[in-house]
């Protein structure tokens, strides 16, 4: 029942934040006043439905602008949205995560990768390098550098504005070239992962969820475990996707709350919960005789 | 402790924000967003 509470609000968000349903027809985009406002997930500001910002381009493009060299309002939008529900928005809120997931549900052989493989770190190298330094410090001679990350990288463009602009907008098909062909080729790289691996993009290439990972383990929603009810049978381990130790790292920052290892535990000890307080834990009780 | 941490993030982060709307960054994150992104597209 929560798996499937949980792929409604992944479907719902995904229509809602890309709503502009004219966009899709004239292979154009929504020019309105919501732009101003960026979305919690990963969406391409120029997917013909997309209704808001994507938080990482917009960082990008007020950092890469010749006014700014940092945006006080996409990183204050960032850390509001992660401190309330730090990587919750990956596993329920995120388009891009939700399109991972369908894929995944391909019959195939699965590859689970460890939660402890170094290869999680690629994500913050990706945010340092391609979302924050190359914007700030390569620029052109009016001192404006490019969104380097949505150029060079985000197969989430490529796909939600990408293609559909390239298919219905002649002018854009004639130009383009090189980099169009290599970000196809990311994309295709990214759906055939997504097939055997559990969501690869939000674990290794997501600086968005490097930031909000970083969230997790002080965000208003938090998992609990219950120490008194844990038996420590590893069955929490056994169904996350991305391989974690839940009874040992509840809050650890490569959990996207998908809420699985709530479900799946057989003593109940895991549960989820919002707001300021920490669940108290009572002290075992020792058995004299 | 993280209670307090919690807080402090909350009320920097919208500090933040309205540093930002102050600043007038928004309008560059309009800007970018109302045209179509080249970059992102995969032509930029």
């Amino acid at each position: 029942m929560a798996k499937f509470k949980r792929k409604i609000v992944q479907v719902l968000t995904a229509i809602i934040t890309n709503g502009y349903l004219p966009g899709f027809i004239k292979g154009d985009i929504y020019r309105g006043n919501l732009k101003r406002f960026c979305v919690p997930g990963l969406n391409c500001y120029s997917c013909p439905g997309a209704l808001g910002s994507c938080p990482i381009g917009s960082l990008q493009a007020v950092i890469g602008s010749a006014k700014y060299q940092i945006s006080f309002y996409v990183l204050g939008t960032i850390a509001f949205i992660g401190t309330l529900l730090g990587r919750f928005v990956c596993g329920w809120l995120c388009p891009f995560g939700l399109i991972q997931e369908l894929l995944h549900k391909i019959p195939s052989k699965k590859v689970r990768i460890s939660s402890k493989n170094p290869a999680k770190y690629s994500k913050y190298l990706i945010l340092l390098v391609f979302v924050i330094i190359l914007p700030m410090f390569v620029v052109n001679v009016l001192g404006m550098g490019d969104p380097f990350f949505c150029k060079y990288i985000c197969p989430a463009g490529t796909l939600e504005a990408g293609i559909p602009l390239v298919i219905m907008n002649p002018s854009l098909r004639q130009a383009i070239g090189f980099i169009f062909s290599w970000k196809v080729f990311l994309l295709i790289l990214t759906i055939i992962a997504s097939v055997f691996i559990a969501r690869p993009f939000c674990r290794f290439i997501c600086p968005l969820g490097a930031i909000y990972g970083l969230f997790n383990p002080i965000s208003l929603y938090k998992l609990e475990v219950s120490s008194e009810k844990c038996i420590k049978c590893n069955k929490c381990t056994k169904t996350c996707p991305i391989s974690i130790e839940t009874y040992k790292t509840p809050n650890s920052p490569e959990c996207v709350r998908c809420g699985k290892c709530i479900g799946a535990c057989p003593t109940q000890a895991i549960c989820s919960s919002f707001g300021f307080k920490e669940k108290e834990e009572r002290p075992k009780e020792i058995e004299i005789n | 402790m993280k209670k307090g941490l919690r807080w402090i993030l909350l009320i920097a982060s919208i500090g933040s924000i309205l540093i930002g709307v102050y600043r007038e960054e928004v309008l560059t994150v309009l800007v970018k967003a109302i045209n179509i992104c080249l970059e992102c597209v995969g032509i930029g």
